[in-house]
């Protein structure tokens, strides 16, 4: 494609930061959701602060202040969905692979060039939309959203805008209990279908470089920034939350209830470092028992579970802190970036009034239009979710901690399901897979999909240690053997001849 | 100036499509037709190629020739095209396709027809540059559906046409590049924006040609260059490889010298494509079914067919000659058979605000993709927005930076229920009226535009005249109806008179019946000879 070569430009470097959110090291730096056993939000680690922690008087002083007021925080989730091919055209998208290797005319934006949808996004928009207990809009349509940016080819999104697909909506969730407990319900305000954008790269980013200059031969000696398509026309579905959130806490359990439930439903792979799950957050705060909304601060490069709740608590102290000394007008309208080293929110633009991207029904695609039947067949074939796992977990008589943890990763949700089924006891079942198991699989940094072990014989060795053929150190012995290499429970017992002599 | 030129080497030998009881060369005058189609090839360029095609009394090489030789004379003149192909690939092309006939293999329906292609359409192998000099030496990595479907079936791409920058305009003036001249007059201009494909098809440059049309771009050139334009309804033809003006509005369209090549031309475009949304899965008739020749017609052969002339389409503000040659047109078809009445559609004068606030909206936005960054000119700046504004500020033409400021201010904050809304309402309503206007009457008829082709430069700097002259067709667009335009007379004006084009507007899909009722006209209209004295002279013939 010569005729079409990507340019390079110079971009003032204030323009970078949208894009450099999500593409960045920072992505990569700052992940902390590596271990099987942080998967809660809350569970995961929290990073020790990098820089000066506040002083703990100074704290104090603003947990004090932070008493005296209330936050209101809402939630815009952007979710790329896990579609084999992209919104409108055929390429497909794999995250990491050379720049501008998965593009067409039609992602491109080239002249001439005509969106088709890939229906595989509606079906995955409908499954989120009764997932998070929406109603759909029968009749919904898409829109073009316009604004200028070298990441966007066409010049506009297309997006939905007054009539988005899923509407008033909720989430449960339950708070772990290291902090505090408690179920939680989120409103939904929208689910809205959209394509993603390309993304800048800068120069000094070697990973692409070879390619890179290739594609810029002609302006390489000004190539501080191009422009990779890839990700463009990738389908996106963005959730809007109601402002019900109070606490980071809150927030980020919700993006992590989320992130299960896509996972769940198998729409997307959810994955915060690679952007697959991306949280801007909206943040104000008011004086406890009034009812008028504070300004409201819009943070972003949130890369991390962690991140939304340190992000959300300083972001409050700051507030409160301006708050409390009479400087309230300086919380202006803004987007700040979370800056993971610093610890802290900076300003990364001020809103001066509101950006106008009139928006029109996008012209090329036909209105989306949905039927009983369909929304009924793709009902009936919706996953167990979370929030219905945990209630029947619940109901089994497990402990609301046992019960986010297995409930909490889809796989291990259907591993103890497996083993349930085969007969296992509930409680010595969830203790074996919290246990050893994922002990093991933390060793091994292994997946439970990748373990030999099948819950069959899971349940064949708990029902042996019950029932005395076998000793609960023995079974111990049993199971790291079944999980590195397989086999029967009976196959290992007769082997190494290790009933118990009773 | 004209007497200079030579008669091109193989014209002698091919006819000029003109609606003339006494043609001067008559291709079939002494073969006999070997195919057994139920109408004769001479009422049609393109069947006539085949025929003689088949026949072996013309190769595609020496037909390619006499017209690339009638190009090379004429095009000095009149400035049809942006970009000629390569002559000794066309010649190539063609002569494969004599070596496919000789070892009697099959050729495609189309094959040596040489077609034009506007060049807001984008063709794999030539520059596409909409007419703009953002666009100057763009070369798509892809070819328009409609363009591979003509390939497909053997046609012989000849070159690109000139055009209103990306459409927009009414007299190929906008174009970035070049003016196009009227082949009937040349101090005229040849309408638009699809005027160097009017043009090209009018000179005899080419024997069918592709354009597009989003408020009469196809059919008000047509009138102005004596030729027939076909507007096909929303949606029958792909738009994929068609550089978006007004998605909504747009659709590419067919030249011919005849109704039955522009049929032929429409139905081997036609059809759904995978890669247009907004093209229409409906089955593509056979148009060709419904072509009868002149002799083997009944006295009445449009008995009780009903036919609606617009009323407000020969109120005031219409040239009196047109007026009458419209007139003349309608006392024809009722002598054909038709019932005649007059329709009232009180919503017409409506049409042209709410068009050009429709097409200028989604221009401001479809035209967001010319931003210099991937591909076209590009203003060379370290700064981004710099880049934005040099590079669209020196890419774009006044008319397209006016309507791109117009769309963009329609569509603003605050302004969008006024304007854009609006519109949309008005075109909800213009399409309501015609729906009931077409449940009463089987065609709709009216001028094709209000005036025959005016003079170069006459309407350039009164934007608004201009717009005015579109009042006849883009009510069609907003509705999405097909329309077909065909000469029927002539005013005043030129050496010999200016060609006036009727305009037939059929149901949605229906454009079988315009091709019909077309074909039929055209056949039975007697006195007019509708090729320009450029070409006769060229030809050393006569009318």
């Amino acid at each position: 494609m010569a005729s079409t070569l990507f340019r390079t430009i110079q971009i003032h470097p204030f323009l970078l930061y949208p894009t450099a959110l999500f593409s960045g090291r920072n992505g990569v730096l700052y992940c902390t959701m590596k271990s099987s056993q942080t998967q809660t939000a809350t569970q995961e680690k929290q990073q020790p602060p990098k820089v000066k922690v506040p002083q703990h008087a100074l704290k104090k002083t603003v947990d004090k202040i932070t008493r005296d007021y209330e936050a209101i925080i809402g939630i815009e989730t952007h979710v790329q969905l896990s579609t084999l091919t992209k919104a409108f055209c055929s390429c497909p998208y794999n995250y990491g692979s050379q720049p501008n290797t998965s593009i067409c005319p039609i992602c491109m934006g080239l002249p001439g060039a005509l969106p088709v949808l890939n229906s595989k996004v509606i079906e995955f928009a409908v499954k989120l939309g009764l997932a998070l207990n929406c109603k759909l809009s029968l009749n919904s349509k898409f829109d073009r959203k316009q604004y200028f940016y070298p990441d966007l080819p066409k010049g506009y999104q297309i997006s939905q805008f007054d009539i988005p697909i899923a509407t008033g909506g909720y989430v449960d969730l339950d708070l772990p209990l290291e902090f505090g407990g408690g179920h939680r319900k989120f409103g939904i305000t929208r689910v809205h279908m959209e394509e993603d954008a390309g993304k800048l790269l800068h120069s000094g980013n070697e990973d692409y470089s070879q390619e890179i200059i290739s594609l810029t031969s002609i302006h390489s000696y000004f190539s501080k920034h191009t422009v990779d398509l890839n990700r463009a026309g990738v389908p996106l579905l963005e959730i809007v939350s109601e402002p019900d959130m109070r606490t980071g806490i809150e927030a980020a359990e919700y993006a992590a209830e989320l992130q299960r439930v896509v996972r769940y439903l198998g729409i997307s792979n959810g994955n915060m470092q690679e952007g697959s799950l991306r949280c801007d957050v909206n943040v104000s705060i008011r004086p406890v028992g009034q009812s008028e909304f504070g300004t409201k601060v819009e943070i972003k490069n949130l890369n991390s579970f962690s991140s939304i709740n340190r992000a959300i608590d300083f972001e409050i102290s700051r507030q409160a802190l301006l708050h409390s000394q009479g400087q309230s007008d300086q919380i202006v309208q803004e987007t700040r970036l979370w800056e993971e080293g610093a610890q802290k929110t900076v300003t990364m633009r001020k809103k001066e009034g509101l950006s106008d991207y009139r928006y029109f029904p996008e012209p090329d695609l036909p209105e989306v239009i949905l039927t009983h039947e369909y929304v009924d067949s793709i009902s009936n074939s919706l996953p167990e979710l979370p929030e219905a796992k945990r209630r029947r977990y619940e109901k089994m008589g497990l402990s609301m901690q046992d019960v986010l943890f297995l409930a909490n990763d889809m796989n291990v949700a259907e591993y103890f399901d497996a083993t349930l089924s085969s007969g296992a006891d509930i409680k010595l079942a969830a203790n074996w897979i919290m246990g050893d198991i994922a002990a093991y699989m933390k060793n091994e940094k292994l997946s439970i999909n990748d373990i030999k072990l099948t819950p069959q014989e899971l349940a064949e060795l708990i029902a042996s240690i019950k029932s005395g053929t076998i000793s609960g150190k023995i079974g111990k012995e049993i199971l790291s053997e079944l999980l590195a290499k397989g086999g029967t429970v009976k196959g290992l017992i007769e082997e190494k001849d290790l009933i118990q002599a009773s | 100036m004209l007497s200079t030129i030579q008669p091109p080497r193989y014209l002698s030998r091919f006819p000029l499509r003109g609606r003339t009881k006494s043609r001067p060369f008559h291709i079939l005058s002494s073969a006999q037709p070997v195919t057994k189609t139920s109408f004769a090839a001479d009422q049609s360029q393109i069947l006539s190629i085949r025929d003689s095609l088949l026949n072996r009394h013309l190769s595609a090489v020496e037909l390619t020739h006499s017209y690339l030789d009638r190009l090379k004379q004429t095009e000095p003149h009149i400035n049809c095209f942006l970009h000629v192909s390569d002559p000794d690939k066309v010649l190539k092309q063609a002569q494969d396709i004599d070596d496919k006939i000789k070892r009697n293999e099959e050729v495609g329906p189309l094959a040596g027809v040489l077609v034009a292609i506007k060049d807001n359409i984008c063709t794999a192998d030539m520059p596409s540059t909409g007419g703009s000099y953002i666009l100057e030496g763009y070369r798509p990595p892809f070819d328009a559906t409609a363009v591979k479907r003509l390939k497909d079936l053997g046609a012989i791409v000849v070159g690109k046409t000139n055009l209103d920058e990306f459409g927009m305009g009414s007299t190929t003036e906008a174009s970035a590049f070049k003016v196009t001249a009227n082949p009937w007059d040349l101090s005229r201009v040849p309408g638009g924006s699809s005027g160097g494909s009017a043009a090209s098809v009018s000179a005899r440059q080419c024997v069918v040609s592709l354009g597009s049309d989003t408020g009469g771009s196809v059919r008000q050139p047509a009138s102005f260059c004596g030729v027939v334009g076909l507007k096909p309804t929303y949606g029958r033809v792909s738009r994929f490889g068609l550089m978006a003006y007004a998605s909504s509005l747009d659709v590419i369209g067919c030249f011919g010298s005849s109704v039955a090549d522009t049929g032929i031309l429409l139905h081997a475009i036609s059809g759904h494509d995978s890669l247009d949304a907004t093209s229409s899965k409906r089955e593509v008739p056979d148009f060709t079914s419904q072509f009868t020749s002149a002799s083997s017609l009944k006295s009445r052969p449009l008995e009780g067919l009903r036919v609606g002339l617009i009323r407000e389409t020969v109120d005031a503000g219409v040239d009196s000659g047109v007026k009458s040659a419209i007139e003349g047109a309608a006392t024809h078809l009722e002598q054909l058979g038709c019932v005649l009445k007059e329709v009232s559609l009180p919503s017409f004068s409506l049409g042209l605000p709410a068009y050009y606030i429709l097409a200028s909206s989604e221009s401001s936005s479809n035209l967001s993709r010319y931003d210099g960054v991937r591909y076209g000119n590009q203003a060379s700046s370290d700064e981004l927005n710099a880049l934005y504004e040099e590079s669209r500020a020196k890419g774009f033409g006044s008319e397209v930076k006016m309507r791109i400021l117009m769309g963009t201010y329609a569509l603003s904050a605050g302004y969008y229920d006024a304007y854009y809304k609006r519109a949309q309402q008005v075109r909800t309503i213009i399409r309501k009226s015609f729906k009931a206007a077409l449940d009463e009457n089987d065609i709709l008829i009216s001028p094709a535009a209000p005036s025959a082709a005016y003079k170069i430069g006459e309407k350039k700097n009164d934007p608004l005249a201009m717009y005015a002259g579109d009042i006849m067709t883009v009510n069609v667009n907003l509705a999405g109806l097909p329309a077909l335009v065909l000469p029927c007379g002539f005013v005043e004006g030129g050496a010999v008179g200016l060609p006036v084009g009727l305009q037939i507007i059929g149901a949605a899909f229906d454009e079988e019946k315009l091709v019909k009722v077309g074909h039929i006209f055209e056949q039975t209209l007697e006195g007019y000879n509708f090729v320009p004295p450029l070409i006769t002279d060229v030809g050393g013939a006569s009318a």
